[in-house]
């Protein structure tokens, strides 16, 4: 370990803000990327399925 | 024996694109996991502190694959659009579109590390340099290609005016990787290059190539889920979706 304690290697070498500044913006967007795309995916499916039951609904009272 | 043919044209159908990449995602979703786990270990606990920067440097673990994906996402993303453009090929296209966001999102982390690493190194967050520059256009190019593909209608035609703004916008990518020559820049020069040994420690050199690695895995697998997303709402009226829907309700 090159840090001998957790102080030191979160201070950085007083570099703390530009180092875990990059670092956190890193995490925030490849965090929200995947979020985003999760989201993306769940309401693709939710909206594709709904349309078809809406879809086949029509279809039904118009044979009605 | 006659050697058997491998029809490639299978695997540029989106149906069965779409299974595949679906099968692909866990593999590169772990292998991101551990090669960030592994390239943050050399980045932070295995290299020694910089002689001349102290910890500061350490940013050059995020920042310079950040800057390689940058350009190499743009220049597959123009690829797959020329490819869609002159073979006609539809899931060429949609790759363009889910690759433009992630190539965006690493133009935006090269700019803000290398913001935070300049401060303390050039003392200045921001200088009209060309390295810096050429990469700003390279970002507000991502954003003019999905922000035409946004207003645009009909897909198709989409896709072809994306295409043509990527393909024109490519010749900013040389400039990107070749301004620090070119050009008397702030920026520091090439630090890795094919004809030259590395101007740095082992380990470094080590932590940035599997960082680099990293951020490929993870690429990978966060396009290829976007691009699943794309082929369903673009395929929706297929038969296939139809049939994939009413077995994801069971």
């Amino acid at each position: 370990m090159i840090w001998g304690s957790m102080e030191t290697f979160l201070a950085m070498g007083g570099y703390a803000f530009y180092v875990w500044g990059s670092y956190g913006m890193a995490i925030v967007l490849l965090a929200g990327e995947i979020l985003l795309v999760v989201g993306r995916r769940r309401t693709t499916l939710r909206r594709l399925s709904l349309t078809r039951r809406m879809t086949a609904k029509d279809r039904n009272e118009t044979a009605a | 024996m006659v050697p058997q043919k491998i029809n490639w044209f299978k695997y540029s159908s989106p149906a069965t694109f779409y299974f595949l990449a679906g099968k692909m995602i866990p593999w590169f979703a772990g292998a991101a996991v551990a090669f960030f786990a592994w390239g943050l270990y050399l980045g932070f606990f295995a290299a020694p502190t910089d002689a001349q920067q102290g910890e500061a440097y350490r940013i050059i673990f995020l920042h310079v694959p950040a800057a390689w994906m940058s350009m190499f996402i743009y220049v597959v993303m123009a690829g797959w659009a020329g490819l869609g453009l002159v073979l006609n090929t539809r899931l060429s296209s949609m790759m363009a579109s889910a690759l433009a966001p992630t190539g965006a999102m690493f133009t935006f982390l090269a700019l803000w590390s290398g913001a935070l690493w300049g401060k303390p190194t050039w003392g200045a967050y921001w200088v009209w340099d060309a390295r810096l520059t050429s990469e700003l256009i390279l970002l507000f190019l991502y954003i003019g290609f999905m922000s035409l593909q946004a207003t645009i209608e009909d897909p198709r035609r989409a896709d072809r005016a994306g295409a043509v703004l990527a393909l024109v916008g490519v010749v900013n990518v040389p400039i990107i990787y070749f301004s620090v020559r070119w050009w008397n820049t702030l920026h520091q020069g090439a630090s890795v290059s094919l004809t030259q040994a590395p101007a740095m420690a082992a380990v470094m050199l080590q932590g940035m190539l599997v960082m680099a690695l990293a951020c490929w895995m993870y690429s990978i697998a966060v396009v290829l889920a976007r691009v699943r997303c794309i082929i369903l709402e673009r395929e929706r009226h297929s038969a296939w979706v139809a049939e994939f829907l009413e077995g994801e309700r069971q």
